[in-house]
């Protein structure tokens, strides 16, 4: 049952991932793609509609990830606090920005918003992919079950770590690189003229750089946590995951030079699906691997009792169930290019 | 204010006062729209139309703030009250996590079809967006508040000898009585302070002149409701709400009405400020056996004192408890009388011209977010010292490796950019107000002419 909890919130953070990621790509390329006014807004109106329904993903998971495993959540919230706290003063910048843009029609303030919505968004997808690279790394937890990270110590892998050191850096930067592709692929495919043909040359543009930060980044990690080639010497078949990553990046490429908006989104999609489950698959049994390997949060020793992970699973199904029905019906709804002169969002 | 639990205290108390000013309003409001969605539908009036949509924006602005300052709540749990969340996380976690799963997927695509698609979903389609809102807003209250009563009075749960807590039953939590009128009490206070702006701002219109036919519609919508709540926030809610602590929190209820000494017929303190030291109320104005009555029905019954109870049991903060209390309870009344006497004016169609009331309308609008405040205040104060009621010691709940200096870090940073949304609320809003609900019928070019990209001066607030 704690696998099938595992797997699950795995799979809610990957939805986070590829949703609230599209968005926060868009943030990032937010100045290199839109240079006028019109354009801007049309990035904006992009995600407009669907932005705050992605990150009700994280909320989610973070919600599935408390009652499924609290001793994690507890652990990795309060060592995390530093990087969290941060995480969640972007994020209200960044709604605020986004939500605020089009409610002040003024000649200095829209600018800001868009310093604001771009630069937020810039720095979250570097805190993710730091965070996922703390996981990946381990983290100082003894006996106690807790750890407290500060934001950096001596930037190495040594037993009193940082947030941040190389690693994490290192990781941080490709997740910028590989959601700058994905926003790009995706306000592609949302827009038309020419902010649609500037996203889709970026795109191509990061899908090199992602290339080469993948095979880095990739290789790294084998090294700095063992579990992860153990993993996939014990259950081979778990080379389909890295593979459906390897799969979506070649898609990116082919389906961008054969024109297809939507496509090569996806493919996108299939990357970052791939590579996150790689990762999970690769430290599991960990939820939290220690850098004292003796004080790993494991599936078995953070889970929740066996009655709610029951019942848990019961309602989620039901609860998934609904929320997929309506995010197909607001997809739907909104489905098609954003035009230049579309009702602006908010107004 | 030095040691980490205190700082985490704060920390938690100033980020969901904070965060909870918006979703009593929205929580409200949703209601209220909803009712001028069916009249639209009813009358075919486009009257009502313009005046959902208008309110429509109002909402929007503050459900955008309630949302980023809502996300931090969930997060606090991990990162402040680490110890709690590890023991009870297995329960908790449940009605937070239903919340995301059944309330926020919901509110968060039916808003947008609510903001951005009345022309696409017409008008039927329009008002069930609306209650979709409505209905995923009130939803997620109701896990909160599960959350919060089961805090208040644990349920559904078994302790293991490592001191973890697991769910046992699910209904047991999602059915706790404690959750079901805390719930009854809190919806009715977020509908309070929803018809007391939507009445403020029809009294300004009155006032000012402008937009007449609207602000006399928000004027009888916002007092109509309004007097209906006002008298149930009293009874049964309030009541009932007072007998469950008795009943289960009897040194709580003893530190709420600063009764010091166990006594039969106890009276009720009306004013007086409690002097803790001494264990007296100094200058009191009481109703004599009045305690006893309400608690009991029974004007002689034997109330328990603070005396009773051995002093590691009484909650912490006596006196701002007492006095969170004694606001709310007080502010309760003003708006029984408030409302009642509109809703008198209303009836002998005098309520228009009397200026003097539409006044008093109309500086009431902090009113009900004080007694709202206060409200919850009295509830987590008097849970003290207590974090999960007779389970789990406030002290023994925080984050033992977070230390005071990143917390006290933290708590400014938030108010800080608390401080900063508080002014874009106040411009935003206040824009809407001046613009009012007939500027939805101008094309949307009208935005960007130069009267508009000319901010509202500042100084005119």
């Amino acid at each position: 049952m704690e696998t099938i909890w595992f797997v699950l919130v795995a799979l809610m953070v990957a939805m986070y991932v590829l949703l609230d990621g599209f968005d926060l790509g868009a943030g990032a390329i937010h100045f290199l793609v839109a240079k006028t006014q019109e354009e801007r807004r049309q990035v904006i109106a992009s995600i407009g509609p669907v932005w705050d329904g992605n990150e009700v993903w994280l909320l989610a998971a973070g919600g599935a990830l408390y009652f499924a495993f609290p001793a994690l959540y507890a652990s990795s919230f309060s060592g995390f606090y530093l990087p969290l706290m941060m995480v969640l003063w972007l994020l209200i910048l960044r709604g605020t920005a986004v939500e605020f843009r089009n409610h002040i029609h003024s000649p200095i303030w829209i600018p800001f918003w868009d310093f604001v919505f771009s630069g937020a968004s810039l720095l979250l997808a570097i805190f993710l992919g730091a965070a996922l690279g703390n996981v990946v790394r381990g983290v100082p937890l003894d006996a106690s079950g807790y750890f407290f990270e500060p934001l950096w110590t001596n930037w190495r892998l040594g037993e009193q770590t940082g947030i941040l050191d190389w690693f994490t850096v290192l990781v941080g930067v490709q997740a910028l690189l590989a959601l700058m592709m994905h926003g790009g692929l995706w306000v592609q495919y949302k827009t038309s003229g020419e902010v649609g043909r500037r996203a889709g040359k970026l795109a191509g543009l990061c899908w090199w750089a992602v290339l080469v930060m993948t095979g880095i980044v990739t290789a790294l990690t084998f090294a700095v946590q063992p579990q992860v080639t153990a993993n996939f010497k014990t259950w081979p078949l778990g080379y389909v995951l890295p593979v459906l990553a390897v799969a979506g990046l070649a898609g990116v490429q082919l389906e961008l030079r054969r024109g297809k908006e939507l496509k090569a989104f996806l493919a996108s999609c299939a990357y970052f699906l791939g590579m996150l489950t790689s990762v999970v698959f690769g430290v599991y049994p960990m939820v939290l691997p220690a850098r004292n390997p003796a004080f790993s949060l494991t599936v078995s020793n953070a889970k929740a009792g066996a009655y709610g992970l029951k019942i848990g699973l019961i309602w989620w199904v039901i609860g998934m169930i609904l929320a997929t029905v309506y995010f197909v019906f607001v997809y739907r709804s909104f489905a098609g290019k954003v035009t230049a002169n579309v009702e602006s969002h908010g107004d | 204010m030095g040691s980490a639990l205190d700082v985490h205290r704060l920390h938690f108390a100033f980020t969901i006062t904070y965060h909870y000013l918006f979703p009593q309003l929205t929580m409200g409001l949703a209601l209220l729209i909803v009712i001028l969605k069916t009249f639209h539908l009813r009358t075919g009036s486009e009257h009502y139309a313009r005046a959902a949509r208008f309110w429509a924006k109002i909402f929007g602005i503050n459900f955008a703030i309630g949302v980023v300052t809502g996300i931090p709540m969930e997060f606090q749990f991990g990162t402040n009250w680490s110890e709690f969340s590890k023991a009870a996380g297995g329960v908790i976690g449940q009605t937070l996590a239903m919340e995301g799963v059944f309330s926020f997927f919901l509110e968060s695509t039916f808003l947008g079809l609510f903001l951005f698609g009345e022309k696409k979903l017409g008008r039927i389609g329009h008002w069930f967006a609306a209650f979709f809102v409505f209905l995923g807003s009130w939803l997620s209250g109701y896990f909160i508040v599960a959350t919060d009563a089961w805090m208040q009075h644990p349920t559904g749960y078994r302790q293991l000898a490592s001191g973890e807590i697991e769910l046992s039953s699910f209904w047991g939590l999602l059915l706790n009585k404690w959750a079901l009128w805390q719930y009854a009490h809190n919806m009715i206070g977020a509908v309070q302070t929803g018809c007391f702006v939507m009445a403020a701002i029809g009294a300004f219109y009155l006032l000012s002149k402008r937009e007449e036919a609207y602000g006399r519609t928000f004027l009888k919508m916002g007092i109509t409701v309004g007097v209906i709540a006002a008298i149930l926030q009293l009874a049964p809610s309030g009541d009932l709400q007072g007998k469950l602590i008795a009943a289960n929190q009897p040194v709580t209820l003893a530190a709420m009405e600063g009764l010091f000494t166990s006594q039969d017929g106890a009276p009720v303190a009306i004013l007086g400020q409690p002097d803790v030291p001494k264990r007296q109320l100094d200058n009191p104005l009481v109703i004599p056996r009045m305690l006893s009555f309400l608690t009991y029905r029974n004007w002689s019954a034997h109330v328990r004192g603070l005396d009773d109870f051995p002093e590691d049991q009484w909650p912490d903060k006596i006196e701002l408890l007492y006095f969170s209390y004694h606001v709310m309870v007080g502010l309760g009344t003003i708006f029984i009388a408030v409302m009642a006497f509109s809703a008198f004016l209303l009836w002998h169609g005098k309520l228009y011209d009397a200026r003097w009331m539409l006044w008093v309308l109309m500086l009431s609008v902090p009113l009900p977010y004080i007694a709202n405040t206060a409200g919850w205040m009295t509830a987590e104060l008097g849970r003290q010292p207590w974090l999960i009621y007779g389970v789990m010691r406030t002290i023994h709940g925080f984050s033992p490796r977070v230390a005071a200096g990143n917390t006290w870090f933290t708590l400014i940073g938030f108010m800080g950019m608390y401080t900063l949304l508080s002014m874009l609320w106040l411009f935003l809003i206040y824009r809407e107000i001046e613009r009012g609900p007939e500027s939805e019928g101008e094309p949307l070019t009208d935005l960007t002419s130069p009267v508009e990209t000319e901010p509202v001066v500042p100084t005119r607030y």
